[in-house]
């Protein structure tokens, strides 16, 4: 009998048997990511043209005023081009943090009537930031042909790279926030405010060159290091820095395995406490 | 041969205060450590401890069973006897404090229908999505999902998004996804009580052949007896969290019916001095003046409020006002029919209403107590007192209905009909 056996016991820890779990409900994840694409941009009249705008006049306000009227220097590239990538991963990991973190939340009824891995959830939030990203790396890759930037040929390695930094980042980051939300809803409020701290102290708008013997701080943060690694090897700023690549990759898996376990320890009581 | 479900030893505690849904904020729980710090230590000792009993409450006790493959079993109990929690331990929502389940398939749940629909997105896309939602692979729901369409009858709406569709159409889209689920094991909470009546005998038929044809086993939760006596076999009898009987559902029903625990039939309220009138007590009787909270849709029972009058009131009369669990109120009755409002001396009363048989449909209701002087004041106002009315299939409404009659109301209209004649014009006059 090819019968499956499930046994509900008051405490599970991780097993290899929960990613294989995960495996059989892709199918979900592939429909709770479609689902959330397909009603984002109902009842709009401009509709997926959202998913443009956002990043593009971010950046003409960005370039206006920190560009043009603060000088803010750019690594001597032209300042659109520059803020351009930065705000490309930077939204990614900032919009993919804000959803995985609410994902418990707004998911509430569901989760309440329904048993399927948690881990569903979060992750279908950053696909669908994913979907975001690829539009507006198209951005990108126009307004490098309009500058007529080359990538260097390391940016196949790197781009990828950093986009996996980026989503391990926020991946890890939002599980833990996701795990506190759902008890403490304080999570909601203090996140918005959260993510805009965070964006002064990534070299977004301004390059980590600023803070002269001082940036090796700013390395700190896993975001730093994927933004300038991304600004090198496609605009050619700087030579690109392996070594920083090296530490924030290990420095966010470390990261998302912390986000995984604590998200998994709690996961079973969400229905009891969301 | 082995059981389908092994339930060993189950119990699940809650902690009240999260039983209340509200959620707390971190800033609550540092100012209560700042505040009170010593308090706060020894609170989180005493959990730590696992001494700390004030805040605890057990929603499931020690119960084990075993229920196997083809069985349809019927779990009944009054609220919060905790039928929804084990159903919703089952179903791997929440984990048990105690204990262990085995189960030998593929769980389905339907403990809501329509989980997870989407008012913005298409019927098209909701079928799909709940499909997903329910455990249902996409190859399963491209292959059923024709029947889903015709089972629900929506095959002009289907690509109109379900927040313009009537309740009734919404209601059935959903549970037809759900009818179509191909689980070894189906869990069903009481999700029948909505939808119309045509379209429940529909889904009733659906899961008899899903048990009997296809050999599935079910665990149903239900108000509604004559629906348990029809599905059934056995049934578990939750009370207060434990298993107070598993048996032939017939057997059960019938104890279930007959051995009303009394708890809820009197309910006291303490004194306080510094109202002009409080109602001490409120008692509901069945026919033959028994305390039950548990009435047979085919008896009139009473309902006694005790109060006392501390200072003289002009122009008060006492009224019961009668809720569906929805909050709608059904009915408002003064205690005096002739609607003279009379003065009380200062003493104690009572006061008892009669409820005729066949007022109140089978199911749950709710209602208060008041003593007021009408439009002006309430001296005292006792709400959310609770009976539930029993299908003792005497109404003779089953018949027509089979034990699943509509409406929150049982009265039997008088219907006169007259022959006119026996000859029709064309033109359709007489």
């Amino acid at each position: 009998m090819s019968t499956k056996v499930t046994i509900i016991r008051p405490k599970k820890l991780f097993h290899l048997r929960d990613l294989k779990e995960l495996w059989q409900y892709r199918e979900l994840l592939y429909f709770f990511t479609w689902r959330d694409l397909k009603v984002r941009y109902k009842q709009t009249m401009i509709g997926v043209a959202w998913a443009i705008f956002q990043p593009l006049i971010t950046m003409v306000v960005f370039t206006v005023f920190f560009g043009n009227l603060a000088k803010v220097p750019s690594d001597n590239i032209p300042y659109p081009i520059f803020v351009f990538t930065g705000l490309l991963f930077w939204q990614f990991f900032s919009t993919a943090l804000s959803e995985t973190s609410n994902c418990l939340v707004t998911n509430q009824a569901i989760i309440t009537k329904v048993y399927f891995p948690r881990l569903i959830l979060p992750l279908s939030s950053v696909l669908t930031k994913l979907v975001d990203f690829l539009i507006a790396a198209a951005i990108l890759a126009i307004m490098m042909i309009f500058y007529g930037f080359v990538p260097q040929l390391s940016s196949i390695v790197v781009v990828p790279l950093v986009l996996i930094i980026s989503f391990m980042a926020s991946v890890g980051l939002g599980l833990i926030l996701a795990a506190i939300n759902v008890k403490y809803r304080d999570v909601r409020y203090a996140l918005p405010f959260f993510i805009q701290m965070l964006l002064f102290i990534t070299p977004v708008i301004y390059p980590a060159s600023i803070a002269g013997k001082y940036s090796w701080l700013l390395a700190l943060n896993p975001m730093t290091g994927a933004i300038q690694s991304a600004r090198a090897s496609l605009l050619g700023t700087t030579p690109v820095n392996w070594a920083l690549i090296g530490i924030s990759f290990v420095a966010c898996l470390i990261l998302m395995f912390v986000g995984i376990y604590i998200f998994k320890k709690v996961e079973r009581y969400f229905a009891d406490i969301v | 041969m082995e059981p389908i479900i092994e339930v060993k030893n189950i119990g699940k505690k809650y902690n009240i205060n999260h039983q209340q849904g509200r959620y707390v904020s971190l800033r609550d729980v540092v100012t209560d450590v700042f505040k009170n710090p010593f308090r706060f230590l020894k609170a989180k000792a005493k959990s730590v401890a696992g001494i700390n009993t004030k805040e605890e409450y057990w929603a499931l006790k020690g119960l084990d069973f075993n229920i196997h493959k083809g069985e349809v079993i019927g779990i009944i109990g009054r609220n919060g006897a905790g039928k929804s929690t084990l159903l919703k331990i089952i179903s791997q929502i929440t984990p048990p404090t105690t204990g262990e389940i085995k189960i030998r398939g593929r769980v389905g749940s339907l403990l809501e229908v329509g989980t997870g629909f989407h008012p913005e997105l298409t019927g098209r896309e909701n079928i799909m999505l709940n499909g997903a939602i329910l455990g249902m692979t996409y190859k399963e729901i491209a292959k059923k999902f024709d029947q889903i369409v015709e089972f629900a009858g929506i095959e002009k709406f289907l690509d109109t998004p379900v927040k313009y569709y009537s309740s009734g159409m919404y209601v059935r889209l959903a549970f037809s996804v759900a009818a179509h689920m191909e689980p070894d094991i189906l869990i069903i909470d009481e999700v029948l009580a909505v939808g119309d009546t045509e379209f429940q005998k529909k889904c009733l038929g659906k899961m008899d052949e899903i048990s009997k044809a296809q050999g599935r086993t079910i665990l149903f939760v239900s108000h509604n007896m004559g629906v348990i006596q029809n599905l059934c076999q056995k049934t578990i009898l939750l009370e207060k969290g434990e298993i107070k009987m598993f048996d032939d559902t017939d057997k059960v029903i019938h104890h279930y019916l007959n051995n009303g625990e009394h708890s809820n039939a009197v309910t006291d309220f303490n004194v306080d001095k510094t109202k002009d009138a409080q109602i001490s007590r409120v008692t509901i009787l069945n026919k033959d003046g028994i305390p039950s909270a548990r009435i047979p849709v085919s008896e009139k029972f009473f309902i006694k409020t005790d109060f006392t009058i501390f200072k003289p009131l002009s122009k008060t009369m006492a009224s019961l006002m009668f809720y569906d669990q929805g909050e709608v109120l059904l009915l408002a009755s003064p205690s005096d029919s002739s609607m003279e409002i009379g003065d009380y001396e200062i003493g104690n009363y009572s006061i008892t209403a009669e409820i005729p048989a066949f007022l109140f449909n089978t199911g749950q209701f709710f209602f208060d107590s008041i003593i007021h002087k009408p439009m002006i004041i309430s001296f005292d106002h006792r709400r959310n007192l609770g009976f539930e009315i029993m299908d003792n299939n005497l109404n003779p409404r089953s018949v027509i209905f089979g034990g699943n009659s509509p409406g929150r109301m049982a009265m039997v209209l008088n219907f006169k009909i007259i022959k006119l004649s026996s000859d029709i014009k064309p033109n359709g006059k007489i």
